[in-house]
């Protein structure tokens, strides 16, 4: 994958057809998966490789495409394992996990069994578990995916509002609605590399984005103008 | 010790054992390509088709190679009711569960057998126990050979099956997706069961023909899958081929080292090759990355 | 440490059994059933509470059992120091399995796999080996004293293993209130979410499995004193291995009490069948496997994992603050 070395502002979209290496790109970042060649910067330090857990604890989170909540545990129970990761109380860790499902709304359903909720939900408690490991940065892949749209419109405010928490945010998405709403630079991936970056609206009437996903031709096809 | 005419006959009857091995190991590998489970109670049901086998001998006079025939139905129906019936409700779809209840019934059916039968060990006399066959530099057991020819003709009706026929066919569509399989219409409970029912008719007939040549107790079914548990995963958990080739070697590897180091200690030898594959290549040689 | 109290309580009630039963019969089955159920609170740690189902538990038993007895039998060391060096030698053993293991990744059936060889691989060691006695075993020789940890009154015995239990309960609970514990719950559940939230899931089982060991252990020295003799058969066999895992499977696996609880259903049922059928070989591990296969059936989640969503059923039906089945369900 080409080098590439990105200021994060504080919500950036990673956008891209399907098998572009999204989510490659995020299980490289995260320590899920090894990287072939190249390196992974953080903070000026060399992170390549290093193992999820260590990568957690310097303050990247992800959550991911297919939700996995601890399904024998309670809502709370789950916001919990990523809380004690920076509190070793019990008691401490509990108020934290407290305050994070109240922010994210789940407030209501802590003491219920994670399998439960409604893929809604769910997608809330995997960001509340992600949360409440403290993070720097956070690379929520598809967390929108499967949700209609009024689910989108009310869980688009909590993702904005951990922003203003100061975390900055690496989103893949499909759903444009959000992606145009939210973001106000956004990267176009695909087969590996980044072909386009800027602000939305530009970003979706570039031919080369618009070839990407549709193939070759298709902006021609289109007329360059595209996406009202 | 090392002259040929010590090594040859060695690995002569290293490579007639180890088709019996393939025998058990196809039915564990069939078993686990299939249903993604390591099957505990392969080792107790070798055990109790040994004593079936026995039993067809002495009380029906049924010559083992004869005996086959009844056999090895037997315990096709057998092993598609454990599965049918038994494993697949009692499990609810976990493998972890699955793993517990696979052990729950060996512990059963061997320990049935203890209680039962005792734990005296029991042979039987066919009149072609003690034949041999002259291949030039050594002399080979009749009833090896047979078996070595008969595991290879087992192995290659079971390709035939799962090439041609529709459960073949459904039985590979399983194995590989099975949510797809599903959705195909194709009745996954009813699969699973016949997968079992081949791998538990394939330890029928490896009793068979192991029966003649070898002796009858309620725990040496453990001893024989314990050494197919490391064949296949050697040869790479539910690879036909693997468990074939990993035989071969597994029945080679175990004579040399018998002759070696002696008896029990060579079948150390086996389990450390098995600790030692697990740690370092547990996709073991033709196996797909676990 | 309010949480405490059901346990004392329990320990309490368990120790004032030798002073009114004097059966020797009755004592000897309590005494067996509490080296069980320490066993089982062993393996309940690695597997009940970290999902990580050992079928092997014996070469950790066995482990303790024929260090104690050698070290006393071959270099005259004193019971008690023979006791925890048993205990030790366990826990060193699951370290060694634990870090090999975990860090080529094994899991699911190809670590009850390994571990069920390895328990293989040690007793037929032990049944050659000149350091265990071979086929003969070791023998223990009877000399009375508190010094040789060998006591003339069952009692003794009992409050010696009812002391042992005792230590693996509290450190059940404690585990369950801690960080730790919340980890380990989280790495039997799903080990690549409990990663990307920090969790350092290989420390995480090999702290698990140098505990589990190590109780397991201490159930095998614990052998060794009371029955005076140890053989590869008894050491490293499956009949234990079994039993480990049976008792909190049937108690409830990943609670405190349940391989407790466990360890005493299973025992008396053997005890039943004995008296209804006779002693002959094998009849009790028939009934234990019947009993595993049944209890996956129907209530996997053990007697307590029973009882518990029966009562959470009793409270959902009763209850006024109970939602109903669609509140239930939004998200």
């Amino acid at each position: 994958m080409k080098h590439h070395s990105q200021p994060l502002k504080d919500i950036s979209p990673l956008i891209g057809p399907n098998g572009a290496g999204k989510t490659t790109l995020f299980s490289i970042i995260s320590g899920f998966i090894k990287a072939s060649g190249g390196a992974v910067r953080y903070a000026g330090e060399d992170i390549t490789g290093e193992p999820p857990h260590r990568l957690a604890r310097r303050g990247i989170a992800r959550t991911f495409q297919i939700v996995q909540p601890f399904v024998g545990l309670s809502v709370r129970e789950n916001i919990l394992v990523g809380a004690h990761l920076h509190h070793r109380t019990r008691s401490a860790a509990l108020a934290v996990a407290d305050q994070i499902g109240h922010d994210v709304g789940l407030g209501e359903f802590l003491n219920r069994p994670a399998d439960t909720l409604t893929v809604a939900g769910r997608k809330r408690l995997e960001l509340a578990r992600a949360l409440a490991t403290g993070p720097k940065v956070l690379l929520l892949d598809e967390v929108l995916a499967g949700l209609n749209p009024s689910e989108v419109r009310d869980i688009v405010p909590v993702i904005r509002d951990l922003c203003r928490r100061g975390i900055t945010i690496l989103m893949i998405e499909h759903v444009m609605q959000a992606v145009m709403s939210l973001a106000e630079h956004v990267f176009v991936l695909a087969e590996g590399r980044i072909i386009a970056q800027g602000p939305p609206a530009q970003v979706v009437a570039d031919p080369v984005v618009v070839e990407a996903y549709l193939g070759h031709g298709a902006a021609a096809k289109l007329g360059t103008s595209y996406g009202r | 010790m090392l002259s040929p005419t010590i090594l040859i006959p060695a690995i002569l009857n290293g490579l007639l054992i180890g088709a019996i091995y393939a025998l058990v190991a196809l039915g564990l590998t069939l078993i686990y390509g299939v249903l993604h489970i390591i099957n505990f109670a392969h080792g107790a049901l070798l055990s109790a088709a040994l004593f079936a086998a026995f039993f067809a001998f002495r009380l029906l006079g049924l010559d083992p190679y004869v005996a086959v025939v009844l056999l090895a139905p037997l315990f096709f129906a057998l092993g598609y009711g454990l599965q049918r019936f038994i494993i697949g409700p009692a499990s609810h779809g976990d493998e972890r569960n699955m793993l517990l209840v696979t052990l729950g019934i060996a512990v059963i059916i061997e320990n049935t057998l203890l209680y039962v039968f005792r734990a005296d060990t029991r042979t039987i006399d066919v009149p072609y126990a003690f034949q041999t066959i002259d291949v030039g530099s050594t002399f080979l057991a009749v009833s090896r050979v047979v078996g070595f020819v008969a595991a290879f003709a087992v192995a290659l009706a079971l390709w035939l099956v799962m090439t041609f026929t529709d459960t073949g066919r459904a039985i590979r569509a399983v194995a590989k997706e099975k949510l797809g399989a599903e959705l195909a219409g194709i009745n996954v409970a009813h699969v699973y069961a016949v997968t079992f029912g081949l791998g538990t008719a394939c330890v029928a007939i490896a009793a068979c023909l192991l029966i003649p040549s070898y002796y009858v107790n309620p725990t040496v079914g453990d001893a024989f899958v314990l050494v197919a548990f490391t064949i296949v995963v050697l040869g790479g958990m539910g690879s036909v081929p693997g468990a074939l080739v990993g035989a071969l070697l597994i029945g080679v590897a175990e004579s040399l080292s018998g002759l070696f180091l002696g008896e029990s200690l060579g079948q150390i030898g086996i389990f450390l090759i098995f600790i030692v594959v697990l740690l370092v290549r547990p996709s073991g040689l033709f196996g797909a990355r676990a | 440490m309010k949480a405490l109290i059901p346990t004392a309580a329990v320990l309490a009630v368990l120790a004032a059994v030798p002073l009114v039963v004097h059966s020797n019969v009755t004592l000897n089955f309590l005494v067996v059933a509490l080296m069980i159920a320490l066993a089982g609170q062993g393996w309940n740690i690695l597997g009940g509470y970290g999902g990580q189902y050992s079928f092997g538990h014996a070469a950790f038993f066995g482990t303790g059992a024929y260090v104690t007895a050698s070290l006393q039998v071959r270099y005259g060391i004193n019971a008690w120091i023979g006791f925890a060096a048993g205990i030790a030698a366990g826990a060193v053993l699951g370290a060694v399995l634990g870090a090999l293991t975990f860090r080529s990744g094994l899991r699911g059936s190809y670590f009850a796999l390994v571990t069920l060889a390895f328990a293989e691989v040690l007793r037929i060691i032990a049944s050659v080996a000149p350091i265990t006695g071979a086929g003969v075993g070791t023998l223990i020789k009877l000399d009375l004293g508190i010094r040789n940890l060998q006591f003339q009154s069952r009692a003794a015995f009992y409050w010696i293993i009812l002391a042992l239990v005792g230590v693996s309960l509290v450190t059940a609970q404690l585990i369950e209130r801690s960080r730790f514990g919340i980890w380990l719950i989280a790495v039997r559940e799903n080990e690549d979410a409990a990663k990307a939230l920090g969790v350092n899931v290989n420390g995480v089982k090999l702290a698990a499995m140098v505990m589990s060991a190590a109780i397991t252990a201490a159930a095998g020295c614990f052998y060794a004193q009371y029955f005076l003799f140890v053989d590869s058969g008894i050491a490293y066999g499956t009949w234990i291995s079994i039993q480990a895992l049976l008792t909190p499977i049937i108690g409830g696996v990943g609670t405190v009490f349940g391989p407790l609880l466990g360890a005493l259903v299973v025992k008396s049922l053997g005890e039943a069948a004995k008296l209804l059928t006779g002693d002959a070989p094998g009849l009790d591990l028939i009934i234990y496997g019947a009993v595993l296969v049944l209890v996956i059936w129907f209530t996997p989640r053990g007697l307590i994992g029973g009882l518990t969503q029966a009562r959470k059923l009793l409270m959902r039906r009763s209850g006024p603050a109970a939602p109903s089945a669609g509140e239930a369900r939004h998200g």
